[in-house]
């Protein structure tokens, strides 16, 4: 293989197989099954937001509100059965608003024509907005001894593993499954690649991206809930953190280019790995959080300097530009 | 019969004097107390602002419901400006309000310095300011609030009091690090650990009060140190997660968990109650918006010029544990303070 075809996928695979391999070597206690495991459980969540975010990347677009929707129907949830509604029902309602969501975003895009980027930012606010206005009581939504038993979606553990990764792993199956496998998944592969080529086949170009959206906000709904399911609580205020901004990483560092059309589940898995891996060795490590913030910082600098050293910009990109 | 004229004349007037003298006694009248009215006065119709760093969390809302229950009774009007986490948001609440020339203002600092000024500025314009759990740098008229280093220090004497004769190795699970409330408690811990040589701190982190982020970082600590014997964490809303961490690796009651907080039923005592926390310190929330009222009602019933006086409320911590967490008078619900 020329070195010119390197893939960013194949880069980052790189940074993270030497990391790995450092802390393995150098990290007393690192390299241990119980402590992989650790290290997956924490990205778990991070990896499935990335897979929500991997489908509308892929498709050309932007999803900033999945964390919105990671927050505000897992917290509806919560705070129905804190006020005395049963399980199912409170999981119904949060479907629903899910998909509600996913619709008005989607139409939004797809059908008016705004771009994704100020959608979903806008969107987003709102059904923040909402949940603190209208829907929660406070910040925090505690659990509540009517969820008794959910909390293994978060916490309970399955032949050793414990949940979050098993999630995960479903989650990248089918996800996977529909990308590579079916014709929904080839036509968001299309519509990434020339939206306008794509329309002239007669692909059902808006309908799929709707879909797309719809697709995103049940998995940052599901990540939700694990989320809440782990930390017995759903912290609502996450929506102000930049959470948003590790979820894009996640995708853009796996080698998902944001011009759209490529990349698939393997890249997220990797982004996440790599991610996972440096926090994990930064914790053991003891590394204070400024200086962790710095070494994130050049890791991923690194990634895209030589990025951009080894796939230099083409003709493609450079009429659409990047994002 | 002259003499007896007079002396009939002198015991009507005697008796008539009687009369008179006994008179406001027998019609049972009031005294006025001279002080009341014009407190009444001082207060009513004035108006007290209050700008949280963001509403919607059991501190602030508590602080919010306690104040306006002790001070809307007596004509006061208590409004908020809510910056939602943004400190330009705050600040800029801040700068509106200094025109808009409340009596009081409630200020809840996100960091020591961002309203430091402003907070000068609205005292030389005539009105007072409290702050609140978080103080700045700049000293105004009240500072009502919990002490951050005796928390610091009081957790951290828990946690080595618990690792005796066990491993001695702790871990700290700090807040954000722009968060003063987080630096004092640190001190805190500094103070206790530089007594306790023995102890080993095998981990120190920012967890930026996310539940989240706390509970990955102490899942980590743990795999790689299962005889940790204590965690000091610095506040209960994050450290759900640490203590979510503690329990998935079956160690709950062997690691010593101690935290502080506002001291809200299901943020505290309920948690304490089912072993998640071994020791909350509870700044009790009530107690601090009662404390509040109090020192705007002085102030303002004075007539102090704001500035003229700088002082302070530390509340007095309540340690919740095991022992005390079943006890009603323990917590408070935030749902009977907004009644």
């Amino acid at each position: 293989m020329k070195l010119g075809r390197v893939s960013q996928q194949g880069i980052v695979f790189a940074i993270f197989l030497a990391m790995f391999a450092g802390f393995a070597f150098f990290l007393h206690g690192f390299a241990t099954t119980a402590n992989m495991l650790a290290l997956l459980q924490n990205v778990a969540v991070l990896g499935i937001l990335g897979l929500g975010m991997a489908i509308v990347v892929i498709g050309r677009g932007v999803d900033l509100s999945l964390i919105a929707t990671l927050a505000v129907p897992p917290g509806l949830v919560l705070q129905m059965v804190q006020d005395g509604s049963s399980l199912s029902l409170a999981l119904t309602a949060a479907l629903l608003l899910s998909i509600a969501f996913g619709l008005v975003n989607g139409w939004l895009i797809a059908y008016a024509e705004v771009p994704a980027l100020f959608t979903t930012l806008a969107t987003g606010l709102f059904l923040a907005g909402l949940g603190q206005a209208l829907l929660f009581k406070l910040d925090v939504v505690q659990w509540s001894a009517g969820l008794a038993g959910f909390e293994k979606l978060g916490q309970g553990v399955v032949l050793g593993i414990p949940m979050p990764i098993i999630v995960f792993a479903l989650a990248c199956v089918v996800i996977g499954l529909l990308l590579t496998r079916t014709r929904v998944g080839a036509y968001i592969y299309a519509i990434g690649d020339n939206p306008f080529g794509a329309r002239t086949t007669g692909i059902p170009v808006r309908p799929t991206i709707v879909l797309q959206y719809v697709l995103a906000a049940l998995i940052g709904c599901l990540a939700g809930l694990v989320m809440a399911a782990s930390v017995n609580s759903m912290p609502t205020r996450i929506y102000n953190s930049t959470w948003i901004y590790d979820v894009i990483l996640v995708v853009v560092l796996g080698g998902i280019g944001l011009s759209g059309g490529r990349g698939g589940v393997l890249n997220v898995v990797i982004g996440t790995l790599l991610i996972g891996t440096l926090l994990n060795g930064m914790t053991i490590m003891d590394i204070s959080y400024s200086a962790q913030n710095l070494i994130k910082g050049m890791v991923l600098l690194a990634a895209v300097i030589a990025d951009s050293f080894l796939n230099p910009r083409n003709e493609e990109t450079a009429q659409q530009g990047d994002i | 019969m002259k003499r007896f004229f007079a002396r009939a004349l002198a015991a009507t007037a005697c008796c008539l004097g009687l009369t008179l003298a006994a008179g406001p006694a027998l019609a049972q009248k009031g005294l006025d107390e001279p002080f009341q009215a014009q407190f009444k006065a001082a207060l009513a119709g004035k108006t007290v602002a209050y700008i949280p760093v963001s509403m919607n969390f059991d501190l602030t809302e508590g602080w919010f419901a306690g104040v306006k229950k002790e001070l809307e009774p007596y004509g006061m009007k208590v409004i908020v400006r809510d910056p939602n986490w943004s400190t330009n948001a705050g600040a800029q609440a801040l700068t509106t309000l200094i025109s808009e020339k409340p009596a009081a203002i409630i200020v809840h600092n996100p960091d020591v310095q961002t309203y430091a000024r402003l907070m000068q500025r609205a005292e030389a314009a005539g009105i007072h300011i409290i702050q609140i759990n978080m103080g700045s740098v700049y000293r105004s008229s009240a500072f009502v609030g919990a002490n951050w280093i005796e928390i610091g220090e009081r957790d951290t004497e828990a946690v080595v009091k618990a690792c005796e004769g066990k491993s001695n190795k702790i871990a700290i699970m700090q807040g954000a690090l722009s968060a003063a409330a987080s630096a004092y408690t640190l001190k805190g811990v500094e103070n206790v650990l530089a007594k306790h040589p023995q102890i080993k701190v095998v981990s120190s982190q920012a967890a930026d009060w996310d539940a989240a982020k706390a509970k990955g970082i102490a899942q980590t600590v743990l795999k790689q140190h299962p005889d940790l014997c204590g965690i000091v964490g610095f506040w209960d809303g994050m450290d759900i997660g640490t203590a979510a961490a503690i329990k998935e690796a079956g160690l709950t009651g062997k690691v010593f968990l101690a935290t502080s907080g506002g001291g809200e039923r299901k943020g505290a005592c309920e948690l304490v109650k089912n072993g998640s926390f071994d020791l909350n310190l509870s700044y009790d929330v009530p107690t601090q918006a009662a404390d509040m009222a109090g020192m705007i009602k002085w102030l303002l019933s004075a007539g102090v010029k704001p500035g003229s006086v700088k002082g302070s409320i530390y509340t007095t911590l309540v340690p919740i544990t095991k022992a005390n967490a079943s006890v009603e008078s323990t917590c408070w619900n935030l749902s009977d303070l907004k009644k």
